[in-house]
C-alpha cells in the first residue's frame, strides 16, 4: 500500500496545475481518494472531522442493496429455467441471472459514471459519489429484457437532464434512476409493461438457451410472463376471492413465494425480504430515513383501507399485504422515497412527503388500469412537491419568529 | 434552585487527552504577543511605538471607529516589535516582559456607587472592553449600543474543556464583582447559565442574576444555545455575552485596580503526555509547556482553544485572547489509510452509526487528527446539522440562505440569533465536509457592513 501512496505521489504533478495531464485532474482526484482517505487537513474552522464522508454514505446505500441485487439475479434464472422448461441447480440459475443482469449494471456504470467524470472535470471539481447508487439502481428497476442500448440512452438523458443540468450531486430536483425509468416508460412503453419483457425466454451470453423453432424461443405450455400487478389489471375475475396470481408456469402463486421474492418483476423489487434486509441496514447506520420509509407504509395502509370500503373491483378489493408485497412498493419506499437530495429535507417534511408518495402510489395502482405499477410516478410526484413540503415546514418556525418580534412591541406598547 | 433546561440535541465527542486535575505551575515567557486577528470586527489602530515602555494594562492598540475602546497590554515592558503581514495588516504586537510586572493604576472602585457610564468608562479604559461580546454578527460589544440582556456562560461543554469550577476557586470576589458591573451596563437582566455539575460557590450562589441549569451534551454550554432558550434575539435588538472567567477578569479591574489578564489554563489533547492546568497571562508563548512534553516523530497541530472552534497556532505560538485550553492533536499528513469508505476500523470515531462500533463502549476514547477525511460535496444528507443543534432554528436552511446571501431569508431563519461556534459539531459531523463556521463568519461580516 505504501508503494501505491508514493507511486500517486510521485505521478500527482503531473495532474495539478501546468501539469502535463491537468486535463485529466477530476479523474486523478477521484481514483486517490478512492484508494486513500485523502490527507488534506483543516484550514478553518473544526480541527477535527468526523469519519463519515460522502463515499461512505454511498457505499452503505450499495451494501444495502447487494440483497435484493443478488435474490433479484437468482430470480432472473428462477423464472428463466422455468419459463424454457428445463431444470437445473441453484448455481445454474443464479448464474444465468448474473449474466443476464452484469451488462446492464457495466452499461449503466460507463455511461453514467463517464458522463460523471467528464462534468466533474469540465467543472474542475471532485467526482460526486452520488451515481455509485443510481448507477446500480437503474438496471435493479427495469425489467431483465430491457436492451443494453435503451438503458445506455437512458441513464445518460437521467444524468444529464435530471441532474447535471442542475448543477450535479446534491442539486437534483427528481430522482436520476426513477428518471431514466420514467424516460424509457414513456419512450417505449411496450418494453416497460406487459407480458413479455420480465422473464427473459432468450439466452444470456449463451447461457440457457431456450429450444428454438423457427428463431423462436419455445416455452412451456400455459407460460405467461405478466407480474401479478400486471395479471390483476386485467382479470375478468367479478371479486379479488374468485381471483388467483399465477406464476410463468401457471402456478398459483402463495404469499409466500411474494414475500421471498419467487415471482416475475423487475430485478431488484421481487423479494421483500431482501429489501428489508437493506432497509434494516440503511435504518441502523441512519442512511436512510426511517421515517419516510414508514409513512409511505402509512400512506399506502391509509388509502388502502378507504379504498377497500367502496371495493368494486378485484383490484379495489386487494387486501394491503398484497400491495406491499407486489411491484415497486417496498422498494422504492426503502430506496427511492428516501433518496435525502430529492425527498422533503425538514423532518416533519419527511412524514407528509412519505405519506403522500403511498397515498398516490396505491391510487395510481387502483385507479389506472393501464399502469399497475404506481410507485415510480408517485414518487416522481413527490419530488416535485418535496420543497414545498419543506416551504411549509420552515415557513412554521418564521413565523414563529415574527411573532416574537410582533409580541415584543405589542408589549413595548402596553 | 435554580431552573434546569435539559438540551437533548448535540454531540459530546469522546477524545483522549483530558486534563488532569492537576495545577502544573505559572508559565511565563520574554516575549508577550497580542493578536489583533483575535478580536473579530475591529480595525487595528496602534497606540505604542516600537520601543515605548508600557505598564500592564496601557493601551498597544484601538479600535478605528471606537477610538475610546482601547486594547490593553496583558504585560509591562518594552514594545519590541509591531509585525505586519498582507497590506500591512497588523499580525502582533511583540513586548518584552519585565521581570517584575508594573500595572496601570487605574483605582479600586465600589460597583455600586457608580453610574452606568462610569462602569462602562472604566472597563473601555482599562483596555478590556474586549471581553464583552455582542450578538447579532458575535464581534466585540458595540459601547453605544444599549443590550437588551446580558448572558454569562458559567461552564464549558466542548471537547476537553476544563472545568471552570477550577478555573474559578479563589476568584468567587472577583466574579460577584464583575457580575455586579454588569448589571449596571443593561436595564434589562443579566442570565448566568450553570451545569447541574457547578460546584463552584461563586458561580452557584450569584447575586443579583438569573441562574438556569442546562444540562446535556455539547453544545449545551454554547452561549447562543442559552440564548435561544432564555430570550431569543429579534431583530434588531443586541445583547451582549461573556463567560464567567472574562466575568472575574473585569470584576478584580474594580476589585484591584488593575488589568490582570491572568488565566489559569488547561493544556489538554491525545499528543499531550502530561495534561493539567497551568496559570499564565494572555499572549505568552507556549513553548516551554510543549517541551518534551508532546509526542515525537510525527507532525502535531497546536490550537489554542478546543478543537471545535479553536486557533490554530504554531510550536512557538502563544495563548489567545478568548482562551483557556489549549490542545495538541496529531495533524495526520503522514497517515496512509487505504480504503477508508470500506473501513471496518473501531479506530474511525464516527457520530453516525456508519462504522462498526461493536467494541462501542461509553469510556471509550478516540485520538482525532485534523484531517478532513473526505472530499467537499453539496449538501446531500438531510437531517446531519439538527440532530446536533438545539436551538429553534433550521441549520441547514439558514446556511443555505446564508450561501446565497439572501438578507430576508438569513433574518426570517433567524441569523441574528447565531455564532459561527454555534456550527462547529454541524461542521464536524458534515457528511459534505463543507466549512460551516467560515460560511457563518462570513455571512455575518456582510450582512454587518450592510446593516451599519
Amino acid at each position: 500500500m505504501k508503494a501505491l501512496k508514493n507511486y500517486f505521489d510521485k505521478i500527482r504533478p503531473l495532474f495539478e496545475e501546468g501539469g502535463k495531464y491537468h486535463w485529466l485532474h477530476s479523474v486523478f482526484d477521484g481514483f486517490e481518494t478512492f484508494l486513500f482517505v485523502p490527507n488534506t487537513t483543516s484550514k478553518s474552522g473544526v480541527h477535527i472531522h468526523d469519519s463519515r464522508d460522502s463515499k461512505r454514505t454511498m457505499i452503505i446505500v450499495v451494501v444495502a442493496l447487494i440483497p435484493a441485487l443478488l435474490f433479484g439475479m437468482y430470480n432472473v434464472g428462477l423464472q428463466h429455467y422455468m419459463a424454457i422448461g428445463q431444470e437445473v441447480g441453484f448455481w445454474t440459475r443464479f448464474f444465468y441471472g448474473f449474466l443476464a443482469v452484469l451488462p446492464q449494471i457495466v452499461v449503466s456504470y460507463v455511461v453514467g459514471l463517464g458522463i460523471e467524470f467528464t462534468a466533474a472535470q469540465m467543472k474542475g471539481e471532485e467526482i460526486a459519489e452520488g451515481f455509485l447508487v443510481t448507477g446500480l439502481l437503474i438496471p435493479m428497476i427495469l425489467p431483465v429484457d430491457t436492451p443494453l442500448w435503451m438503458i445506455a440512452v437512458a441513464t445518460a438523458f437521467a444524468v444529464i437532464f435530471a441532474k447535471e443540468v442542475f448543477g450535479g450531486t446534491g442539486y437534483n430536483i427528481f430522482n436520476v434512476a426513477l428518471i431514466a425509468r420514467a424516460f424509457l416508460f414513456f419512450a417505449y412503453p411496450s418494453m416497460m409493461s406487459g407480458d413479455r419483457v420480465f422473464v427473459r425466454t432468450g439466452s444470456a451470453l449463451g447461457m440457457g438457451r431456450p429450444e428454438m423453432v423457427n428463431g423462436i424461443a419455445q416455452t412451456v405450455d400455459g407460460f405467461s410472463g405478466a407480474t401479478p400487478l400486471g395479471q390483476l389489471a386485467i382479470t375478468d375475475a367479478p371479486h379479488f376471492a374468485s381471483f388467483g396470481f399465477t406464476g410463468v408456469t401457471g402456478q398459483p402463486l402463495t404469499l409466500s413465494d411474494m414475500f421471498w421474492g419467487f415471482i416475475p418483476g423487475s430485478v431488484g423489487e421481487v423479494s421483500t425480504f431482501a429489501i428489508l434486509l437493506g432497509a434494516i441496514l440503511l435504518i441502523s447506520t441512519g442512511v436512510g430515513s426511517w421515517k419516510t420509509m414508514l409513512s409511505v407504509f402509512l400512506g399506502g395502509l391509509f388509502t388502502i383501507s378507504i379504498v377497500n370500503l367502496f371495493a368494486a373491483n378485484p383490484i379495489m378489493e386487494m387486501p394491503a399485504h398484497y400491495h406491499f408485497l407486489l411491484g415497486g412498493f417496498a422498494f422504492g419506499a426503502v430506496f427511492m422515497a428516501t433518496d435525502p437530495v430529492t425527498s422533503a429535507r425538514t423532518e416533519k417534511g419527511k412524514w407528509i412527503h412519505g405519506f403522500l408518495i403511498g397515498l398516490l402510489a396505491i391510487t395510481i395502482r387502483i385507479f389506472n388500469p393501464g399502469y399497475p405499477e404506481g410507485m415510480m410516478l408517485a414518487i416522481l410526484l413527490m419530488n416535485a412537491f418535496a420543497p414545498l413540503i419543506d416551504f411549509y415546514v420552515v415557513d412554521a418556525n418564521i413565523k414563529r419568529r415574527l411573532k416574537r418580534v410582533e409580541a415584543k412591541k405589542e408589549g413595548n406598547k402596553k | 434552585m435554580a431552573d434546569r433546561i435539559i438540551i437533548k440535541k448535540g454531540l459530546q465527542i469522546p477524545l483522549l487527552g483530558e486534563p488532569d486535575e492537576v495545577f502544573r505551575g505559572t508559565v511565563t515567557s520574554e516575549f508577550v504577543k497580542v493578536c489583533p486577528e483575535d478580536f473579530h470586527g475591529i480595525t487595528p489602530k496602534v497606540a505604542v511605538k516600537v520601543n515605548d515602555r508600557v505598564k500592564a494594562g496601557s493601551a498597544l492598540f484601538y479600535e478605528k471607529r471606537h477610538p475610546d475602546m482601547l486594547f490593553a497590554s496583558p504585560v509591562s515592558g518594552v514594545v519590541t516589535a509591531i509585525e505586519r503581514g498582507e497590506k500591512r495588516r497588523i499580525l502582533n504586537f511583540t513586548v518584552q516582559a519585565d521581570k517584575e510586572i508594573q500595572y496601570e493604576d487605574f483605582g479600586k472602585k465600589n460597583v455600586a456607587s457608580l453610574s452606568p457610564e462610569e462602569v462602562k468608562k472604566s472597563i473601555l479604559d482599562a483596555g478590556i472592553w474586549f471581553l464583552i461580546k455582542q450578538r447579532p454578527y458575535d464581534v466585540i460589544a458595540n459601547p453605544d449600543k444599549a443590550p437588551r440582556d446580558i448572558f454569562v456562560t458559567g461552564f464549558d461543554t466542548a471537547p476537553l474543556a476544563p472545568s471552570y469550577d477550577l478555573l474559578l476557586e479563589g476568584q468567587e470576589a472577583d466574579l460577584q464583582t464583575g457580575l455586579n458591573a454588569l448589571t449596571k451596563l443593561t436595564t434589562g437582566k443579566v442570565y448566568l447559565s450553570i451545569s447541574p455539575k457547578t460546584t463552584n460557590k461563586g458561580l452557584r450562589d450569584a447575586k443579583n442574576v438569573i441562574i438556569t441549569e442546562f444540562e446535556g451534551p455539547h453544545p449545551a454550554g454554547n452561549v447562543g444555545v442559552h440564548i435561544n432558550h432564555l430570550a431569543p434575539v429579534n431583530r434588531g435588538e443586541t445583547v451582549w455575552t461573556l463567560n464567567a472567567l472574562d466575568v472575574a477578569i473585569i470584576g478584580r479591574l474594580f476589585n484591584k485596580g488593575v488589568v490582570d489578564l491572568t488565566r489559569i489554563v488547561a493544556l489538554t489533547g491525545s499528543e499531550v503526555k502530561q495534561t493539567g492546568y497551568y496559570k499564565m497571562l494572555i499572549g505568552t508563548e507556549l513553548k516551554s509547556i510543549f517541551q518534551n512534553n508532546v509526542t515525537e516523530g510525527i507532525t502535531l497541530r497546536y490550537i489554542s482553544g478546543n478543537p471545535l472552534t479553536g486557533t490554530k497556532i504554531e510550536e512557538n505560538g502563544v495563548l489567545r485572547a478568548y482562551h483557556s485550553q489549549i490542545t495538541v492533536i496529531p495533524e495526520g499528513i503522514e497517515v496512509i489509510e487505504p480504503l477508508g469508505w470500506a473501513s471496518l476500523s473501531p479506530n474511525r470515531y464516527s457520530a453516525s452509526c456508519t462504522y462498526p462500533q461493536l467494541k462501542r463502549n461509553p469510556h471509550k476514547k478516540y485520538r482525532l487528527d485534523a484531517r478532513i477525511k473526505g472530499g467537499q460535496r453539496a449538501i446531500i444528507m438531510s437531517n446531519e446539522y439538527d440532530r446536533v443543534f438545539p436551538m429553534d432554528i433550521f441549520p441547514e436552511q439558514l446556511i443555505k440562505a446564508t450561501i446565497a446571501f439572501n438578507i430576508e431569508k438569513m433574518e426570517n431563519l433567524g441569523i441574528y440569533e447565531v455564532a459561527p461556534e454555534d456550527f462547529a459539531l454541524c461542521e464536524f459531523v458534515d457528511t459534505s465536509k463543507l466549512e460551516l463556521q467560515k460560511i457563518v463568519r462570513t455571512g455575518l461580516d456582510m450582512l454587518r457592513k450592510e446593516m451599519e
